[in-house]
């Protein structure tokens, strides 16, 4: 494989989970989640503050980050019980800009500047810095992804995720803990997402927090809507085909946006439910019934 | 002892007194009937009793403990199952994982052990699965179990929530206007599944107009009128009680 495929392969991998995490808050439990790269970019940060300040190996780094931004998501996911989806729409967007700002102006996050040389991981003494080593690495996450999230929803979990999707009173009637489901989703999502921030980290060893502002959360967003709501087959085909297409167009430079439009204009009206998608983006944050 | 007492329930919406200081109690295996003019406030006591909304007053007991602020979810797991007058399925799943839903509070794990549901929830899925087909079965919906649930005829929809909630196991099931919209053919289907209902022994608190399901099927009737009980009794009393009459045929003044 050549380095261009190998870094294109690697960084699917990780946009890979960070799609299926955000699907899950999205397609399975029907949350509306506008700042899902803020959780990317607190994995990242903390796995890199980790290993460069306190020398954590990787496995403990990336722990953290994992640990550290699924607290975060517990966090954000407390107050957004109470919230009506507009308002979630609202307070997931103003987290991700606010977590922007705060990498932005931190003194320990190094400003605008970001953090630089991060090692590369090394576990049990074997290097992964060879990218086809960092492959390996990247698809066991990816793996353990898929196999923890494809059990998941594939139990009575993921029935209860969609009750709460299609009608969240009648899913309280059924003895479904709505609540708790949301919090523990948006946690376990947030989680993922620090796992793929930490893997990005070490792979790139230099972060800055353009990486996980807005528009990595449109992307994120744009990847689960493409692949399909409510499907991990779909989530893993949308990062993909996100992370190689502008790589495809990249001699069309000029015409990217225009494509990239009229590529999700036509999804739109062809396939509102996505290449591999069962359920349609919710819009009723935006149209209410 | 009772299974449901509702205690001085009251409920106000602005100026609307939608239900007034209203108290009856369920014995357990007894099939209620709880009926009144439109707007008389059944189905608000229907939500008080579920906990979709909290009362202005009064109390809401199952089996002699309170269920004070309890959340409907807490509910349905003390026994408290119901259906919808306006139904409300989940219409992105199919008719057998609608039932399955009902299942779900026997089949959750607490802890971390939830994070990685193993051979243990497999053996309760498919006990629950085995479950939810006999209950399509008892509903007459057993081919269709892997239909969408909204490609079901609206009286099919009836019947599944029915079954939907029977999965609950609950000790009280309560169901809001179960014959609305349903044609002659499908309400006398009804009266058979409830027949059976009644004959395993389940109790049933029941809001219905059509008179003839009420008069029988239920034990004891309990008449709402402007969000206060006029009436309490055997159908037979209740058919011939003037304040109840007069609640239903004196409007026009
Ligand atoms: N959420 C609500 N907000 C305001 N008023 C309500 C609400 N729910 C019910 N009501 C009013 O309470 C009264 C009783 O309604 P309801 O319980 O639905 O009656 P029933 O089921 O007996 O036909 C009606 O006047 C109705 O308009
Ligand atoms: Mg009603």
């Amino acid at each position: 494989m050549s380095a261009y495929l190998l870094h294109l392969a690697i960084l699917g991998g990780i946009y890979v989970i960070l799609a299926i995490s955000l699907n899950l808050i999205i397609g399975y439990a029907g949350q509306v989640s506008l700042g899902h790269a803020a959780f990317f970019g607190i994995g990242a940060y903390v796995s890199a503050l980790t290993s460069l300040h306190l020398n954590f190996p990787f496995p403990l780094a990336a722990l953290s980050a994992i640990l550290f931004s699924g607290g975060c998501g517990f966090l954000l996911g407390l107050p957004t019980l109470r919230l009506k989806e507009d308002y979630l729409a609202i307070v997931t967007l103003g987290f991700g800009v606010i977590v922007d700002l705060v990498f932005l102006n931190l003194e320990i996050t190094g400003g605008p500047d970001g953090l630089a040389g991060i090692a590369p991981p090394r576990i049990l003494g074997v290097s992964f810095r060879a990218p086809g080593m960092y492959l390996l690495l990247v698809l066991l996450a990816v793996i353990l992804t898929l196999i923890l999230t494809y059990r998941l929803v594939n139990s009575y979990h993921g029935r209860a995720l969609r009750a709460i999707r299609d009608h969240e009173v009648t899913a309280q009637v059924m003895g479904i803990n709505t609540p708790a489901y949301k919090v523990a989703i948006f946690t376990l999502a947030a989680a993922l997402a620090g796992m793929a921030g930490s893997l990005y980290a070490h792979y790139i060893t230099f972060i800055n927090p353009e990486s996980f502002g807005l528009h990595t959360s449109i992307l994120a967003l744009c990847m689960v809507v493409l692949g399909g709501m409510g499907s991990i087959a779909g989530a893993v085909v949308g990062a993909l085909a996100l992370t190689v297409l502008p790589e495809m167009l990249r001699q069309f430079k000029a015409y990217q946006d225009l494509i990239y439009g009229g590529l999700l204009v036509a999804l739109l009206i062809w396939r509102p439910e996505g290449l591999l998608g069962k359920g349609k983006l919710s819009l009723k944050f935006i149209s209410r019934e | 002892m009772e299974l449901l007492t509702v205690n001085h329930l009251t409920k106000h919406f602005g100026g609307v007194k939608a239900v007034d200081g209203v108290s009856f109690a369920v014995e357990p295996g007894e099939i209620i009937g709880l009926i009144g003019p439109n707007g008389a406030g059944k189905t608000t006591c229907f939500n008080l009793i579920s906990g979709l909304i909290p009362p202005t007053g009064g109390e809401v007991s199952l089996q002699g403990e309170s269920l004070g602020t309890l959340a409907p979810y807490y509910r349905a797991r003390r026994g408290l199952a119901r259906t919808f007058q306006n139904i409300q399925l989940f219409s992105g799943m199919t008719v057998l994982e609608n039932v399955l839903t009902g299942c779900h509070q026997r089949q959750e794990v607490g802890g971390l052990r939830a994070l990685w549901p193993g051979a243990k929830a497999r053996r309760a899925e498919a006990r629950a699965e085995e479950l939810a087909r006999e209950l399509l079965e008892l509903v007459g919906l057993a081919e269709k179990g892997d239909f969408p649930a909204d490609a079901l005829a609206y009286g099919e929809q009836r019947r599944l929530e029915i079954a939907r909630a029977l999965a609950q196991e609950p000790q009280l099931l309560m169901l809001d206007e179960p014959a609305a919209g349903l044609n002659s053919r499908e309400t006398e289907d009804l009266m058979t599944l409830l027949t059976q209902l009644r004959e395993r022994g389940i109790t049933l608190l029941i809001i219905e107009h059509d008179m003839t399901l009420i008069m029988g099927l239920c034990h004891r009737v309990v008449v709402l009128d402007h969000g206060q009980v006029i009436a309490v009794g055997p159908p037979a009393t209740i058919r011939r009680d003037p304040r109840v009459i007069e609640a239903y045929l004196g409007r026009e003044d």
